[in-house]
């Protein structure tokens, strides 16, 4: 895809220009003497190492060394920090929470709220992914058109996104509790107000609308994005040959903006999976255990309690880790299908 | 018939494919329901937002009073002669079912003392509590804001989370560029596992593995330092996957030709790559600094000394075990929020030219 | 020659450098992790101004942290060998292996004169004779009643003696007759929940001091408690409203007038004062009365040393000089907190909340002779979290109707004795 082209004004920051392109060039000058011994010494294609080495360095330490930790975490129990000052088990933490008579009813299951986590994370994948991608696309057409202020309406869908999670849940709090604003409102209206965050189909709800709420910005910035790099040759085209605008949408668009609408997913998905913060604060996973979600469970299993169980969450994470992989690489599977087809 | 036909299918194309709007003459119905969207998803997307800088300006009292108001209020007081301090003000139903504006001089179990601050001598009258309302007046509750200036080293936390944000925002950009460079236009073996390697990080929510990364961090000496928050965050997923894409877009001639001029590998990726992924870069830049600034869990594990807490944390001292000071927890959320909406403004223009360049392939 | 002086010179200030930072490192520097409700780190903050007035070398310095980091943090930290010098803390006994026992540098005679009762808390078990620290904050709960409201209904409130059953019936009988949306309500907290049901006979331990969470006493309260939420006696929002063992109060319900009975504890008083303010008259009553007697829950915050510690002597220094009698008296009577210091109990604190608050105040105080043995040990069992924890997020699923109460008593017995078995491995 080309690089897109755009009439943007030059930057306001231009003042900072010249000592920063100073810092800049002494940093080349700098980094380029052992980068071309380098060079010298692992050739034109190996180089690439050097240029990845940071990165990996980084996530060798920080990422796959705890995730190491966490196997040897899974696999022994007690309450002591240091891997090796904890008794072995083998598999014992992976068996208790696998300890179910019935895996589709919680109750019958040794961790019952582990499953209970489960099927609850299952379930607000598929509704939130679903509602947040659907409105998102509808967002970027709307915003996509020749309105009035473009920029300014683009900041407001993309407002909450950088909110931080524990905010964004005190607000939603405040407005849903029981005497809150939307209650305020409902009863300004003549209506009854309702217990939002008491009954498990309604809180259920608003931690989906609330995750849709601060999430979306992001997802409708790149729909967007993929909306305007499609040629619109392509629409006049169609527009000639007197297609229906349905078969046009369904036929032209969709199919071009499918690369983007992977990311999307794929992304939207990996998310909502992780989702934590924002639920934490917001129902702190109930009414009972109705919006408690995988990784709460995990938190408060292994951190968040006085006898931190490390064995458990950690067996309960690799789990999820499992089901993340699979789930990635079904859909992305599926897309390379498609796309080839 | 197909003339009449036209106008309608346009329009709904048009919604479709960007064709409309501006350039009919009269508004169709499908511009109707686009500036509807448009409105809704303003007092949805903003209303909360709103709500939330005007509730930073009321007390604690006003924080927890049922039904809230939009607007921070707070009771009135009236100087009265032959009172040391002021009166509460409130509205008194008499008998009589007129209304009046009075002081409450005291009230006893349910009967208060009441007098009419305008004429103090005439004395004052007993009134039941249940025939009197507060008088309220607009009141921002400025002292919410001045008490973090005043009494709270807020200067010293903005500091430490300014300090944190660009740091670790700067070396994100150049460590990921890098490595979407050396993923994007290096052909060696291993790269895709490497490309996987990276990618799969995403899959593992930073919550889950919090002590083993604790362990890492303090085996190292970083806590209590902002490099322990800092080293763990630079290397993102996303920012690789991002800047690489970009850089895919980048026509291999450019850097074939510089290497005609033998100019170094890495003199290409700091004078070719890094200029033309400006608008990918300035997307990665907006995402770290958010990221960078908003975290909480993290900075809360590493850093206990407060002379390095980043804001949130600080703001987060206002939550006690029992207790949590609302309003000073509210007014100083508020100013976090200043920085990053400015640094948006700012940035926000590049968001989607660079999303639109890179994130698609 | 020059160059001969020029390097002398520089030897001489490097050496000199050197001392200074000996000197520098003789200076103690010591570190007090502390959370705050109001502004108990700052009292302390002010009161060592003075202590390091009298202690040139040692400075303190307060770190006030968000109380998750004394919750989540501090406990990681400490096993992993780091952590402040001291911290204020409330899993009292839970962090035990971690305490510096401050006894070699102290009066202990002193200490177990005046602290006698509380330091109880903080050791291992009752072989351990160990001083560890003191409680900067004493709580003890009780039930708060807005009696206004009972002046309203022309109700006269239950007298002494009165059990749980009275309450709940005349609460109703106010709440009826003046429209209040709900008669009572109780800190989403197990903590809150353990007093009433000790009381109606519930003994939290068996004769070796192990949980033994649920028995008939524990049952019978648990069941009412549940069948107070079903029939609209307590508001399902404050425990059905949050899931897990989330904290949660209902303070906002009683300040506006929603609430007849608030079963909280003395640590809202401040609040009670600033923010109720000329609203309705409340008052603090007795603890209710069950089968087994009529106890309140003990609690707090103590302020303690960890082992760890560089300079023990000058930790000991600055938790001793806080311990002192005008210094502690000074400092509750800031805080507005019961006292944990027998000789500024008996002598008397000159509170600034004023005087519905020192009213208040010594309702609460005297409900310290009626504690039941087991709220003693409840408070200073090592694990007493983990117990409130699963009584939380057990009944609450009750409440809500996700569980019976019989599967939800059984979950509790379980998760309790899970946590157990991972502590012992």
């Amino acid at each position: 895809m080309a690089v897109m082209s755009s009439p943007e004004r030059p930057s306001p920051l231009r003042f900072l220009w010249k000592p920063l392109e100073a810092l800049m060039q002494a940093v080349l000058n700098t980094v380029e003497i052992p980068m071309r011994w380098a060079q010298r010494m692992l050739g034109q294609q190996k180089i690439a190492w050097v240029f990845l080495l940071p990165n990996l360095l980084i996530f060798g330490l920080f990422t796959y060394l705890p995730i190491g930790v966490n196997f040897l975490y899974a696999t022994t129990g007690g309450t002591n920090l240091w891997p090796g000052d904890r008794p072995f088990l083998g598999m014992d933490n992976f068996e208790v929470l696998l300890d179910c008579e019935n895996y589709l009813d919680p109750a019958t299951c040794r961790r019952d709220l582990f499953w209970v986590a489960v099927y609850n994370s299952a379930q607000f994948v598929v509704l939130q992914v679903g509602f947040m991608v659907t409105f998102a696309l509808i967002t970027a057409l709307i915003l996509n058109r020749k309105i009035i202020g473009r920029g300014f309406w683009r900041s407001v869908f993309f407002y909450p996104v950088l909110l931080s999670p524990v905010v964004v849940a005190l607000i939603w709090k405040w407005i849903l509790q029981r005497e809150g604003v939307l209650n305020a409102a409902l009863v300004g209206l003549g209506a009854d107000p309702v217990n939002w965050l008491l009954s498990p189909d309604w809180a259920f709800f608003w931690v989906v609308f609330v995750n849709i709420w601060f999430q979306m910005g992001f997802y409708t910035l790149i729909l967007l994005a993929g909306l305007q790099a499609i040629p619109p040759d392509v629409y006049e085209a169609a527009e000639m040959d007197g297609t229906k605008p349905v078969r046009v949408f369904t036929r032209i668009t969709l199919p071009l903006l499918m690369p983007t609408m992977i990311v999307v997913l794929v992304l939207a998905l990996i998310r909502a999976v992780q989702a934590f913060d924002e639920i934490f604060v917001l129902t702190g996973g109930g009414p009972g255990s109705a919006t408690m979600f995988i990784v709460q469970y995990i938190y408060e299993t292994g951190f968040a309690s006085q006898i931190q169980q490390f064995g458990i969450a950690a067996a309960a994470s690799l789990l999820l880790a499992v089901v993340l992989f699979i789930l990635t690489m079904l859909q992305l599977r599926a897309t390379r299908r498609q796309m080839n087809g | 018939m197909a003339d009449a036909a036209l106008p309608v299918r346009r329009g709904v194309l048009g919604f479709l494919i960007n064709a409309r709007g501006a350039r009919a003459g009269r508004l169709h119905w499908t511009d109707w329901f686009t500036y509807l969207y448009l409105g809704l998803g303003l007092i949805v997307m903003f209303g909360p937002v709103l709500w939330l800088v005007l509730s930073s300006f009321k007390t604690t009292g006003a924080l927890e009073e049922f039904p809230p108001t939009f607007l921070p209020y707070g009771q009135a007081y009236a100087e009265v002669e032959g009172h040391a301090d002021p009166l509460p003000l409130f509205t008194v139903t008499h008998e009589d079912g007129t209304q009046q504006v009075m002081a409450q001089i005291r009230r006893l179990g349910i009967v208060s003392q009441m007098v009419d601050p305008a004429d103090p001598d005439a004395g004052w009258i007993r009134v039941p509590i249940d025939q009197r309302v507060p008088y309220r007046e607009f009141h921002f509750a400025v002292e919410n804001y001045t008490f973090l200036f005043d009494q709270f080293n807020f200067l010293r936390y903005f500091w430490n989370s300014v300090f944190i944000t660009v740091v670790a925002t700067l070396i994100t950009l150049l460590f990921n560029a890098m490595a979407a460079y050396a993923l994007a236009k290096y052909d060696f073996k291993g790269r895709m596992t490497i490309f996987i390697f990276i990618i799969a990080t995403l899959m593992i929510p930073p919550t889950i593995v919090l002590v083993p990364t604790f362990l890492v961090v303090s085996e190292m000496g970083l806590l209590n330092n902002p490099w322990g928050v800092i080293w763990p965050a630079v290397a993102t997923p996303t920012g690789v996957f991002l800047l690489r894409q970009y850089m895919l877009t980048i026509p291999d001639d450019l850097i074939d030709a510089a290497r005609m001029d033998n100019a170094s590998e890495w003199r290409i990726f700091w004078r070719i790559i890094m200029p033309l992924a400006a608008p990918a870069l300035a997307v990665l830049a907006i995402f770290s600094i958010m990221w960078r600034w908003n975290e909480f869990l993290w900075p809360l594990i590493v850093l206990s000394r407060s002379e390095t807490f980043t804001l949130q944390l600080a703001l987060n001292s206002f939550q006690g075990d029992l207790l949590t000071q609302w309003n000073y927890l509210l007014a100083m959320t508020v100013l976090t929020l200043l920085p990053i909406t400015l640094v948006f403004a700012f940035l926000q223009r590049f968001i989607t030219t660079g999303i639109a360049s890179a994130g698609v392939k | 020659m020059l160059r001969f002086g020029m390097k002398r010179a520089l030897t001489a200030t490097v050496a000199l450098g050197a001392l200074m930072a000996a000197g520098g490192a003789a200076a103690q520097e010591l570190r007090y992790m502390c959370y705050q409700d109001g502004i108990e780190c700052d009292v302390t903050r002010a009161l060592l101004d003075q202590f390091e007035a009298e202690n040139p070398g040692i400075t303190v310095v307060v770190d006030v942290v968000p109380y998750q980091a004394i919750l989540d943090n501090l406990p990681v930290q400490l096993a992993a060998g780091e952590g402040p010098d001291m911290a204020r803390v409330t899993d009292l006994g839970g962090l035990n292996q971690h305490y510096l026992d401050i006894t070699p540098y102290v009066d202990a005679a002193y200490w177990e004169e005046n602290f006698g009762a509380t330091l109880d808390w903080l050791r291992s078990g009752a072989d351990d004779t160990g001083i560890y620290g003191m409680m900067t904050q004493l709580t003890i709960t009780g039930p708060y009643v807005n009696a206004t409201l009972y002046e309203l209904a022309g109700m006269e409130m239950p007298g002494d003696g009165a059990t749980w059953d009275d309450w709940a019936e005349s609460t109703r009988a106010v709440a009826e007759a003046l429209d209040v949306p709900f008669p009572m309500a109780m800190d989403r907290s197990g903590h809150r929940f353990a007093g009433p049901a000790m009381s109606n006979g519930a003994a939290y331990f068996d004769d070796n001091g192990d949980p033994i969470l649920v028995d008939d006493g524990f049952r019978d309260f648990a069941a009412t408690f549940v069948g107070w939420h079903a029939d609209g006696t307590m508001p399902v929002d404050v425990w059905g409203g949050a899931g897990g063992g989330t904290y949660r109060d209902a303070f906002a319900e009683f300040a506006n007038g929603n609430l007849v009975l608030y079963m909280s504890g003395s640590w809202q008083i401040g609040r009670m004062g600033s923010d109720i303010g000329d609203g309705f008259d409340w008052v603090v009553v007795d603890n209710p009365c069950g089968v087994a007697g009529c106890t309140a829950m003990p609690g707090g915050a103590a302020m303690v040393a960890f082992a760890h510690t560089e300079h023990p002597e000058a930790v000991a220094s600055v938790i001793d000089f806080l311990a002192q009698h005008d210094i502690y008296s000074s400092m509750m009577a800031q805080t507005n907190q019961i006292p944990a210091h027998i000789g500024v109990a008996s002598a008397g604190v000159d509170f600034t909340a004023g005087e519905d608050a020192a009213a208040a105040l010594s309702v609460f105080s005297d409900q310290v002779p009626n504690l039941l043995p087991p709220a003693f040990a409840l408070q200073g069992y090592r694990f007493n979290r983990a117990v409130y924890n699963a009584t939380v997020t057990r009944l609450t699923q009750a409440i809500v109707g996700e569980l019976s109460l019989d599967d939800a008593l059984m979950r509790i017995d379980q998760d309790i004795a899970d946590a157990l078995a991972t502590a012992e491995q």
